[in-house]
C-alpha cells in the first residue's frame, strides 16, 4: 500500500531506513543531521530494530563495523565535522568490504563552519576521504521523494557490492518539510552471507579483517578492490537529464542546486536559450557516459555548485577538457537563486558568442 | 597411550608467533580454555586490535573481527547490538584500550554493555617497538621517554581497571597477573568469571593481565617476571576491582 505523508527530509532518511529492513542504527547528535537519529530512537525499537546513541562518531561508526560484520542491515548519519570523524571506519569498512549506509547531511566548513547547505564534501564523499584507496558509492537526492528512494537504493547496493554506500544531502533538504510518497519495495535479493561472522556454528571460523602481511598480499587485495570498483564504475552510473535533447549548453548540478538548476533551464527556455541539465545521480561513480553524446554538439558547460569548485573537476575529466567548462558557485551556507545563476549563463554565452564572432 | 595434555580445542594450530618470554600466549590459551569449558566456541566472535594482541584472531578457533586501533570495544558493541545471544569479547593491548580507545572503553563500561575484555597490561607498545604507554610506570625508560618518563611532562601511569571498575556499567572487574601458576590459575577464574557475567548478561567485564614484554623491557624472560611482580604489581590494584551485588550471586 502506497501513503503519502508530509516528512522532514532527514524524517524520510529514517522512514526509508527502517523499510529497507534497517535493523540498527548508531549515531551521535550533530546539526542538520539530528532528526534521523530522533527518528529513529521513535521509531526503529518499535519495528524490533536497535538505535544506540554512541560516544562519539567514531564509535558509532565502528559500531556499524561491527553489525554489519554480521550481515545486518545498519545505518549511521552524521553532518560534516561529524563525518570527518568517521572516515577512518570508513576505510576500514570499505577494506573489509562491509555493506552500510552512511547519511551525510553537508553543512558548510571547514573547520566548525556553520549549519547551512553546502557541497563542499564533495571530495571527501566521492575521493575516498579516509586513508588508502577505496571508494564509497555515493548517492545525491534533490528533493523529499529522492532522500526515499536513494536511502532504499543505498541498502540494496551496499549489499549487491558489499561496499559503504554513502546518500549525500545538505541542511536544505534535511530540513525541509514536503510530501512523499511511502513507496513499497520489492524485498531485496538475497546475497551471499557465506562471509559474515555470526559464530562458527558446524563450520570453519572465519576472519573479517584488512591487515595484510606481506606487500604481496596487499597488492593483491588492492588489484581485488579495484577490478570491483571498475565494475561499479561500468554498472551504476545514474542521471537525470532535463531538456538536454537540443541544448547549446549545459549545467551540470546535483542535489539542491540540481534543483533549483531546472527552474534556469526552464526560464532560459522561455528566453530562447537551449539550455539543459544534468543532474548527476551518483557522484561516485561519477556519471561520464552522461557526457558522450554532447561532446561536439554543445558550446559550453557550467557547474553550480556549493563549493570552491570541486565537482568541475571529474565534469572536466568527462568531456576531456573538450568542452569549455565554467563554474558558478556559492559558499558558506548560501543558495544561488535561479536567477543569478541565469544571469551568470547569460554572460558566459555573450563571451563564447564573441569568440565565436572574432574566430 | 592416554593423552592427559594437549592443545585447547579454542585455539588453531597456527604457532605463536610471540617473542620468547612474552606472556600473550598464556593468557591465549586461558582464554581458549575457558572458550572450551564453557562450551561457547561456536557461538563467540573475538574482536582483535591493532599490536601484538592483533594476532589473537589468527590463533583462535572461534570467529574473528579485526577493528582499527582501539576501536575493538566500539566494533564489539555493534556485533552484540546485532546479535545479543551471542558471546562476544575483545583482546586488546594497554594502549589499544587506555590510550587511543579511551573513549570507548569509558562508554562500554557506562552502557553496560554485555561484552567481555581482556586487556593486556605491559606497560609499554609492543609491536611498534617499545614506546611510551598510558601504563608506563613512572621513571621507566622506553624509546619514547628515553630518560625515563617524568610525570611531569609525561604524566602518571593510570590504572585503567580500576578507573572502569568505579563506573556503574561495570559488573565485574578484575586486576591479574601470569607471572606464576598460581597466579595463572588465579587468572583464568577471572577470565571464566567475565565470560559467566556475560553469559548471564549482568553488565560489562573486563579482565586486565599483567604481561611481560622481555624484547622491549630489555630483559631476559625469568628477569621479566620478577620485574613485573617488584614493580608492576604495586602500582597497579590487583584482585577484583568490581564484583556488582549480581554478580556476587552467580
Amino acid at each position: 500500500m502506497e501513503e503519502k505523508v508530509l516528512l522532514k527530509g532527514n524524517e524520510i532518511i529514517g522512514e526509508a531506513a527502517i523499510r529497507s529492513g534497517c535493523k540498527l542504527f548508531f549515531g551521535y547528535p550533530i546539526t542538520p543531521s539530528t532528526e534521523v537519529i530522533e527518528y529513529l530512537s521513535a521509531n526503529l525499537p518499535g519495528q524490533g530494530g536497535t538505535v544506540l546513541q554512541a560516544e562519539d562518531e567514531i564509535g558509532a561508526i565502528n559500531m556499524c563495523y561491527g553489525a554489519a560484520c554480521t550481515g545486518s542491515r545498519v545505518m549511521t548519519a552524521s553532518s560534516s565535522p561529524g563525518v570527518s570523524l568517521k572516515q577512518e571506519g570508513l576505510s576500514y569498512s570499505a577494506a573489509v568490504e562491509l555493506p552500510m549506509v552512511i547519511v551525510n547531511v553537508n553543512r558548510c566548513g571547514p573547520g566548525l563552519g556553520g549549519l547551512g547547505p553546502a557541497q563542499s564534501d564533495y571530495f571527501q564523499s566521492v575521493k575516498g576521504g579516509g586513508h588508502g584507496d577505496y571508494h564509497l558509492i555515493v548517492l545525491a537526492p534533490s528533493k523529499a521523494q529522492e532522500l526515499y528512494d536513494y536511502t532504499m537504493q543505498a541498502f540494496d547496493l551496499a549489499d549487491q557490492y558489499r561496499n559503504p554506500v554513502m546518500v549525500l544531502t545538505d541542511g536544505y533538504l534535511g530540513q525541509t518539510m514536503e510530501p512523499v510518497v511511502l513507496k513499497e519495495r520489492p524485498p531485496a535479493q538475497e546475497w551471499d552471507r557465506s562471509w559474515i561472522v555470526d559464530g562458527a556454528e558446524g563450520r570453519e571460523k572465519r576472519i573479517l579483517a584488512s591487515y595484510s602481511l606481506t606487500n604481496e598480499i596487499g597488492e593483491a587485495n588492492n588489484l581485488y578492490w579495484e577490478a570491483k570498483y571498475k565494475e561499479i564504475q561500468k554498472k551504476e552510473q545514474q542521471w537525470e537529464e532535463f531538456h538536454t535533447e537540443d541544448a547549446d549548453y549545459l549545467i551540470v548540478s546535483y542535489g539542491t542546486t540540481g534543483r533549483i538548476s531546472k527552474s534556469t533551464v526552464l526560464n532560459a527556455r522561455k528566453k530562447g536559450i537551449k539550455l539543459g541539465l544534468i543532474r548527476p545521480i551518483t557522484l561516485w561513480p561519477f556519471p561520464v557516459n552522461a557526457f558522450k553524446p554532447f561532446l561536439g554538439k554543445i558550446k559550453g558547460i557550467v557547474t553550480v555548485e556549493l563549493n570552491t569548485g570541486q565537482m568541475i573537476e571529474d565534469v572536466k575529466l568527462a568531456v576531456n577538457c573538450g568542452v569549455p567548462v565554467e563554474l558558478y558557485r556559492r559558499q558558506g551556507g548560501m543558495l544561488p537563486t535561479e536567477t543569478e545563476i541565469l544571469e551568470y549563463i547569460e554572460e558566459m554565452i555573450m563571451k563564447t558568442d564573441a569568440k565565436e564572432v572574432q574566430a | 597411550m592416554n593423552k592427559v595434555f594437549s592443545r585447547s580445542k579454542g585455539l588453531t594450530d597456527v604457532p605463536f608467533t610471540f617473542c620468547p618470554g612474552c606472556t600473550h600466549g598464556i593468557i591465549m590459551r586461558l582464554i581458549a580454555e575457558v572458550l572450551e569449558e564453557l562450551d561457547i566456541l561456536e557461538e563467540t566472535i573475538g574482536v582483535s586490535p591493532v599490536g601484538c594482541a592483533g594476532f589473537s584472531q589468527d590463533f583462535f578457533t572461534c570467529d574473528f573481527v579485526g577493528a582499527a586501533h582501539g576501536r575493538a570495544q566500539a566494533v564489539g558493541t555493534g556485533i552484540k547490538r546485532a546479535l545479543p545471544h551471542r558471546t562476544v569479547f575483545t583482546y586488546q593491548g594497554d594502549g589499544d584500550i587506555a590510550a587511543i580507545g579511551t573513549q570507548h572503553a569509558v562508554h562500554v563500561a557506562a552502557r553496560g554493555e554485555k561484552i567481555t575484555s581482556i586487556m593486556v597490561n605491559n606497560a609499554i607498545y609492543g609491536m611498534t617497538g617499545g614506546q611510551m604507554a598510558p601504563t608506563t610506570l613512572t621513571n621507566m625508560k622506553t624509546s619514547t621517554s628515553p630518560f625515563g618518563r617524568d610525570p611531569q611532562t609525561m604524566g602518571f601511569p593510570m590504572d585503567f581497571p580500576k578507573l572502569l571498575a568505579g563506573i556503574p556499567g561495570a559488573a565485574y572487574v578484575a586486576s591479574v597477573s601470569v607471572d606464576s601458576p598460581k597466579n595463572i590459575k588465579k587468572t583464568k577464574d577471572a577470565i571464566r568469571k567475565a565470560f559467566k557475567v556475560q553469559q548471564a548478561g549482568l553488565g560489562f567485564s573486563l579482565v586486565s593481565v599483567l604481561s611481560t614484554c622481555p624484547t622491549n623491557w630489555g630483559l631476559n624472560p625469568s628477569e621479566s617476571l620478577k620485574w613485573l611482580r617488584e614493580n608492576m604489581m604495586p602500582i597497579y590494584e590487583m584482585g577484583e576491582l568490581k564484583v556488582s551485588e549480581e554478580v556476587e550471586k552467580l
